[in-house]
C-alpha cells in the first residue's frame, strides 16, 4: 500500500466538439462546450504543471463523442493495462486510440477480445489491495473474470450497481485504505457489499453528494498526498492532502466525473 | 505388533519412510516426519492420503490410519494444511522453509495464481534461497530450467527472474524466504482452499475455506464472503453443506445458506476443512470433545490439534539454536509437482488466518444420525414455551406431537431461515394454519428467539455441559413453587454422528429434510385440514425453504408415506438412525389459563396420565410426510389435542414463556424419562423417501445415487397443561447453546431462560445425535441418553422425547 497512488504518468484525450449534442447521458441536459472545454484544459493543466505528471494528449475524435472520458477504455494497474471492451456500442472505438498510447509507454497490454465480455473503466475500483467491479449497465459478469485474469494477485469482487451509471459514480479511493462514498442509499448500499467481500477494513469518507465521492487520490513523491476534487466542505477533513478543485461542471452532465478523464500509470 | 511402511512425500519432493505398527495413530506417523524434518512448529502441517475416489483428505492424527485409509495405500503427502496469514510471526525459519516449498507447488502447479510480474519476483527470491548470490561465471541462463516458477514458464519469465535475482545479491536463504513469503502470502488466493460446489440455483462456483471465512467464487471472481465471526453454523446433510449466518444490522434474522457438493464426501470434506480452519483461526482452545458414556455409537469430528493461538504460544518457548537443514534445489519440486503429491485443488484445505477467539460457530455435520433431544423443564414455566407453538397444534387438531416432530427436524436442520420463511408460509398456508394468532405468535417467538450461542461458552461448555446444565435447571426448578416465573431451559439437543471407522459409512441421511419436505409438501397441496401435525411443519417449511433452495421442494416430496408405526418405546423403534427429542417439562401445575378449550383439558389429562401411566396415546402421522396427504391431520386424537406445550418451541424460540403455572411435578418428570413410562403422547412418522431427486441437480447421472429413505418420528409427549403457553410471551433472558461431542456422540444442548410475568422458566433441549450402520444398538444409546439427562437434571421434568430415525433403505453411493 506504500506505493498507492504513487503516479508518473497520465492518459487524457481532448473534448471532441460532439460531445455537446452526441455524447451519451442519463439526463437531458445542455452541454456548454466552451465551458467544458475550459474546465478539461484546467484540469488537464493540473495533472501536468501542478502536479508535474507526465501527461500523454490524445487527439479528439469526433467520430468518438464520449472519447474525452478516457478512464473506460482501460484499466491500469502495476505494469499491466487492460483494454477494455466498453458497454456502450458507439464507444467501443476509443479504445484503439488508449491501446496504442499504452502500449508506448511500456505497458504489457491485455485485450478484452471475448465478444460476450463489456467493462468500463468507471465501474472499476482499484483500492491498492484489491479490485471492486461493478456489475451496471455497462459491464458484465464476462467483462469482470476477464479483469481478474489480468490482475491475478488481487481478489476481484463483483458489486452491483443499481440506478447509477458506474460504480465510480458514487466512490474512489480518498487515501490509501480510504475510501470516499456518497451518501445516497444506492452507494451506502455498494458499500456495504465492499465492505463484506472485503478481507481488509476501509475506512471511510461520505460526501453528501455522490458526485463528490468521485474524486483522483495521488501520492507523489514531489507533492506528498493529493487529491482532486469537487467539493471543499468535506474534503477538508483530510487535513494533510493538498486538494485541488477541479470544475467539472459541464462534464458531468454526460456523466463524466473527474476519474473518468484520465488514466493514470505508475 | 503387526508393522506396516508407510512412505510419505515430502515437500521437497523426496520420499520418507518408515514402519509403524498396523493400529498406530496417524500422530505417531506425523511425529516421526516432524522428527525426520526436524520440524517443531507442526501444528501447520499434516499428512494427506488419497482415499479411494482419488480425493485428498487429511490423516486425522487422533484417529488410526488404517481405519482411515481403508483400502488405500500406506501413501502420504506431507503439507501445510494452515497456511499462517503472516509467516513473519513464525518462530523458525526451518518452518518458513517449508512453507515456501509448498507455496512454489502451490505456484507451479497454478493453485496459486499470480500475475507474471509475481511469478518473476518470488521465482528470483526462490533462486537466491536456493542457489544465493548470482554468479555470472557458475549461472548461465540455463541455471534455472530446473526451477518451476509458473504453471506456464516462459523464455521471458525466466529472463525476468535472473534480472530480478542478480538484484537480491547478499541476501542469506532465510531473508530470502521471508521476503518470498511477504510477497505470497498478499496474494488473494493464499491460504484458501477450494472445493467444487453448486449454489442453490445450480450453478457452478467455488467454496474458498480460509483463516478468515468462507469465500464464494463464481470463476475467478469473489460474490461473496462470509467471515467466521458472521456464521453461525456450519453443517453438511447429505451432499448439501450449509452455513448460517447471523442476522446483520438491518436483518431480525439469522439465515441459512445452502451449497450442493459433488456428493456426500465432498460435502463432508469441505465440512470438516471448515470446522478445523474455524478451530484453528478463530479459537484460542479447540473444543474438547464431550465424553458421553452412554452413547457408543458415532463420534463427531472436530479438530483437536492446537490452534493458532496455542502453536504460537508454544514456538515462543522453543529454545534451540536455528536448526541446520538443507535445501533442496528446485528439481525436487518440480518433480514433485508431476508426483504423487498433491495438486487437488479441491482436496486441500489451507488456512490463514487471524486468530481471533470468538467461537461463536456451531459445527454441525449430521450424518447419519440419531438425534435425540431432549428437552427438559423445570416445572412452572415450561410450558410457556410452548404454547405458541400449542396454538399451531390446535389449528391442526391435537398434533402435539407434530410440534415435536417439527422441532426436531428444526434442529436437526441447520438451514432455517426462520423469519423469512414464517411469513412466506402464512400467506400461502393460511388456509392450514387456522390460527393466525398462534402464528403470528411464532413468528415473534421466532424472532426474538434466534438465541446466538454464545461463543465462550461453547469450549468450556462441552465437557462441562453438564453442570451447566444444572445451574440452569436450579433457577427453573423450583417445584412447588407457585407463581414461579417460568424458565425454559431448554435442552440442548445432543447430535452424535456415529461414524464407525470410516467416516463414510456414516453417510446418513438426515432427517430432518425429509421432514422438510414433506412440510413442504403440505403446503402445497394446501389442505386446510391439515392436522396440527401439518401445521407445525408448516413452520419448519419456512425454515427450510428459506434456507435451502437448493432443496427443491420437487426433490423431496416424493416419499410414499409408507407405515406409520407407533411405538411406546423409544428403544423399540430406533434402528439406525434416529432423532430422539426428550423434553422435560415441569409440568406448570398452576395452570393459568387462557387455555384454549382443548388446552386446558389436555392439561390436567396429561399430567394424571403420566402419573398413572395413562395411556398413551399414539398418533401416527405416517402419511404426513406425504405432501398431499398430509393434510389431514388426525385430529385431536386420544391425547388432549394440542396442548399448548409444545416443545418445540424451544429451540428456536425460547422466548416464549407462557406458562405461568408453577408447580413442578417433579416425579412426572423422570418417569417420563425412563422411558418406561408412557408418555401421553406418542406420535410416529414414517417417510420413505427417495432422495434421487434432490440429487439429480447436482451429481451426474452416473453417479447419482438413488437412497431410498425410511424416516420415522415418535413422539412422547408428557400430557402437561401449557395452557398457559399462549399467554404472553415472555422476555427471553438467556439462550445458550452447547454443543459437545464426544467420539460417537454429538450433543447439542439449548438452554433458554425466560421471564415471564414475573416467573422464570428454564427450559433445556437436548439433542442427540446417534449415527451409524445397524450394528450400533441405538435404543440403548437412546435410553443411555434419556437416562442421562434425567440424572443431570433431576430436578426438571422430561416433557418429551421425540425420536426421529431415518434408515437408508438402499445404499448410497456417494
Amino acid at each position: 500500500m506504500s506505493g498507492f497512488g504513487s503516479f508518473t504518468h497520465a492518459v487524457v484525450r481532448a473534448l471532441p466538439q460532439s460531445l455537446a449534442k452526441e455524447a451519451l447521458r442519463t439526463g437531458s441536459l445542455e452541454v456548454d462546450l466552451l465551458k467544458a472545454q475550459e474546465e478539461h484544459d484546467k484540469y488537464v493543466s493540473v495533472l501536468k504543471h501542478r502536479l508535474g505528471l507526465e501527461v500523454v494528449e490524445l487527439p479528439a475524435d469526433e467520430a468518438l463523442p464520449d472519447c474525452v472520458f478516457v478512464e473506460d477504455a482501460a484499466v491500469v494497474c502495476g505494469d499491466t493495462a487492460l483494454i477494455t471492451r466498453p458497454g456502450a456500442e458507439s464507444r467501443r472505438k476509443e479504445t484503439e486510440a488508449m491501446k496504442a498510447a499504452l502500449t508506448e509507454l511500456g505497458l504489457s497490454i491485455v485485450e478484452m477480445t471475448d465478444e460476450s465480455a463489456t467493462l468500463d473503466g468507471g465501474d472499476v475500483l482499484f483500492t491498492g489491495r484489491e479490485f471492486f467491479v461493478g456489475l451496471s449497465m455497462r459491464t458484465n459478469q464476462r467483462g469482470a473474470e476477464i479483469l481478474a485474469d489480468a490482475f491475478k494477485d488481487y481478489a476481484v469482487s463483483t458489486v452491483p450497481v443499481q440506478d447509477r451509471l458506474h460504480l465510480k459514480s458514487f466512490c474512489s479511493m480518498a487515501g490509501p485504505g480510504l475510501i470516499a462514498i456518497g451518501a445516497s442509499e444506492a452507494a451506502q448500499k455498494a458499500l456495504k457489499i465492499m465492505q463484506q467481500m472485503s478481507d481488509h477494513n476501509y475506512d471511510k469518507l461520505t460526501l453528501p453528494d455522490d458526485l463528490a465521492a468521485n474524486c483522483v487520490y495521488m501520492n507523489l513523491p514531489s507533492k506528498g498526498d493529493s487529491a482532486l476534487r469537487l467539493l471543499l466542505q468535506v474534503f477538508e477533513k483530510l487535513k494533510d492532502h493538498m486538494l485541488i478543485p477541479v470544475s467539472n461542471q459541464e462534464k458531468v452532465k454526460v456523466d463524466g466525473a473527474l476519474t473518468c478523464c484520465s488514466v493514470l500509470r505508475i | 505388533m503387526k508393522m506396516v511402511v508407510c512412505h510419505v512425500t515430502l515437500l521437497d519432493g523426496s520420499q520418507f519412510s518408515c514402519e509403524v505398527e498396523k493400529r498406530a495413530k496417524g500422530q505417531y506417523l506425523f511425529f516421526q516426519v516432524c522428527d525426520h524434518l526436524n520440524l517443531l512448529e507442526k501444528d501447520y502441517f499434516g499428512l494427506s492420503f488419497k482415499d479411494n475416489a482419488e480425493q485428498r483428505c487429511w490423516l486425522d492424527v487422533t484417529k488410526e490410519i488404517k481405519r482411515q485409509i481403508r483400502n488405500s495405500q500406506w501413501q502420504f503427502v506431507f503439507s501445510v494444511k494452515f497456511y499462517p496469514p503472516d509467516p513473519s510471526q513464525l518462530t523458525e525459519d526451518i518452518t518458513r522453509y517449508l512453507l515456501c516449498l509448498q507455496l512454489r507447488q502451490d505456484i507451479a502447479s497454478g493453485r496459486l495464481p499470480c500475475s507474471f510480474v509475481t511469478h518473476a519476483l518470488l521465482g528470483s527470491y526462490t533462486l537466491q534461497g536456493e542457489l544465493g548470490d548470482h554468479d555470472p561465471e557458475e549461472h548461465r541462463l540455463d541455471y534455472i530450467s530446473d526451477f518451476q516458477f509458473a504453471p506456464n514458464q516462459t523464455k521471458e519469465l525466466e529472463e525476468k527472474v535472473v534480472e530480478l535475482h542478480k538484484s537480491h545479491r547478499g541476501m542469506t536463504p532465510a531473508q530470502a524466504d521471508a521476503q518470498f513469503l511477504e510477497n505470497a502470502k498478499k496474494l488473494s488466493m493464499y491460504g484458501v482452499d477450494l472445493h467444487h460446489a453448486k449454489d442453490s440455483e445450480g450453478v457452478d462456483i467455488m467454496l474458498g475455506v480460509c483463516s478468515n471465512g468462507l469465500l464464494i467464487y463464481k470463476d475467478r471472481l469473489r460474490i461473496n464472503r462470509f467471515a467466521w465471526p458472521k456464521i453461525l453454523k456450519i453443517s453438511y446433510k447429505r451432499s448439501n453443506f450449509y452455513i448460517k449466518i447471523r442476522p446483520g444490522e438491518a436483518e431480525q434474522f439469522e439465515s441459512t445458506v445452502g451449497f450442493k457438493l459433488p456428493n456426500h464426501r465432498a460435502a463432508k470434506r469441505v465440512w470438516k476443512v471448515c470446522v478445523e480452519h474455524h478451530t484453528f483461526f478463530r479459537l484460542v482452545s479447540p473444543e474438547q470433545p464431550t465424553k458421553t458414556k452412554f452413547l457408543t455409537l458415532g463420534s463427531k469430528f472436530r479438530y483437536s490439534g492446537r490452534t493458532q493461538a496455542q502453536t504460537r504460544q508454544a514456538s515462543s518457548l522453543i529454545d534451540r539454536p536455528a536448526p541446520a537443514f538443507q535445501r533442496t534445489s528446485s528439481k525436487r519440486i518440480s518433480r514433485s509437482l508431476d508426483g504423487a503429491p498433491v495438486v487437488n485443488v479441491s482436496d486441500y484445505s489451507q488456512a490463514d488466518g487471524a486468530g481471533e477467539n470468538s467461537p461463536a460457530l456451531e459445527l454441525n455435520s449430521d450424518s447419519k444420525s440419531q438425534q435425540v433431544e431432549v428437552m427438559e423443564r423445570p416445572n412452572a414455566d415450561a410450558a410457556t414455551s410452548i404454547t405458541s407453538e400449542t396454538a399451531f397444534e390446535t389449528d391442526g387438531a391435537g398434533a402435539p406431537q407434530r410440534k415435536s416432530k417439527l422441532r426436531v427436524q428444526g434442529e436437526n436442520i441447520y438451514v432455517r431461515h426462520s423469519n423469512l420463511m414464517l411469513e412466506d408460509l402464512d400467506k400461502t398456508q393460511e388456509d392450514v394454519l387456522k390460527h393466525q394468532a398462534s402464528i403470528s405468535e411464532l413468528k415473534r417467538s421466532f424472532m426474538e428467539a434466534t438465541p446466538e450461542p454464545r461463543p465462550s461458552q461453547w469450549d468450556k461448555h462441552l465437557t462441562g455441559s453438564p453442570a451447566t446444565t444444572l445451574r440452569l435447571q436450579t433457577h427453573g426448578v423450583p417445584q412447588n413453587t407457585p407463581p414461579r416465573p417460568g424458565t425454559d431451559s431448554r435442552d440442548a439437543s445432543k447430535s452424535a454422528e456415529v461414524k464407525p471407522e470410516g467416516n463414510e459409512v456414516i453417510e446418513v441421511v438426515e432427517e430432518t429434510v425429509v421432514i422438510e419436505e414433506v412440510v413442504k409438501a403440505k403446503p402445497k397441496s394446501s389442505t386446510p385440514e391439515a392436522s396440527v401435525p401439518v401445521e407445525t411443519e408448516v413452520k419448519e417449511e419456512r425454515s427450510l425453504s428459506s434456507d435451502s433452495e437448493s432443496e427443491d421442494e420437487a426433490e423431496y416430496h416424493a416419499q410414499p408415506p409408507s407405515t406409520s408405526i407407533s411405538t411406546q418405546q423409544i428403544k423399540e423403534e430406533p434402528e439406525e438412525e434416529q432423532e430422539a427429542e426428550l423434553s422435560q417439562q415441569a409440568p406448570p401445575s398452576a395452570i393459568e389459563s387462557q387455555p384454549s378449550a382443548e388446552a386446558a383439558d389436555p392439561g390436567p389429562a396429561a399430567e394424571e396420565e403420566k402419573a398413572a401411566q395413562p395411556h398413551e396415546e399414539e398418533r401416527t402421522d405416517k402419511p404426513l410426510l406425504t405432501p398431499d396427504e398430509a393434510p389431514n391431520g388426525h385430529a385431536p386424537q386420544g391425547e388432549a389435542p394440542p396442548s399448548p406445550q409444545t416443545a418445540a418451541a424451544d429451540e428456536e424460540e425460547p422466548h416464549i414463556v407462557n406458562g405461568s403455572a408453577s408447580r413442578v411435578e417433579t416425579e412426572h418428570l423422570p418417569q417420563v424419562i425412563c422411558c418406561s413410562e408412557p408418555p401421553v403422547v406418542k406420535t410416529e412418522m414414517v417417510t420413505i423417501s427417495d432422495t434421487f431427486a434432490a440429487q439429480k441437480t447436482e451429481i451426474s447421472t452416473k453417479e447419482v445415487p438413488i437412497v431410498h429413505t425410511e424416516t420415522k418420528t415418535i413422539t412422547y409427549e408428557a400430557a402437561q397443561l401449557d395452557g398457559n403457553g399462549d399467554g404472553e410471551p415472555g422476555v427471553l433472558m438467556t439462550a445458550q447453546t452447547i454443543t459437545s461431542e464426544s467420539l460417537c456422540t454429538t450433543t447439542t444442548t439449548h438452554i433458554t431462560k425466560t421471564l415471564k410475568g414475573g416467573q422464570s422458566e428454564t427450559r433445556i433441549e437436548k439433542r442427540i445425535v446417534i449415527t451409524g450402520d445397524s450394528d450400533i444398538d441405538h435404543d440403548q444409546a437412546l435410553a443411555q441418553a434419556i437416562k442421562e439427562a434425567k440424572e443431570q437434571h433431576p430436578d426438571m421434568s422430561v416433557t418429551r422425547v421425540v425420536v426421529h430415525k431415518e434408515t437408508e433403505l438402499a445404499e448410497d453411493e456417494d
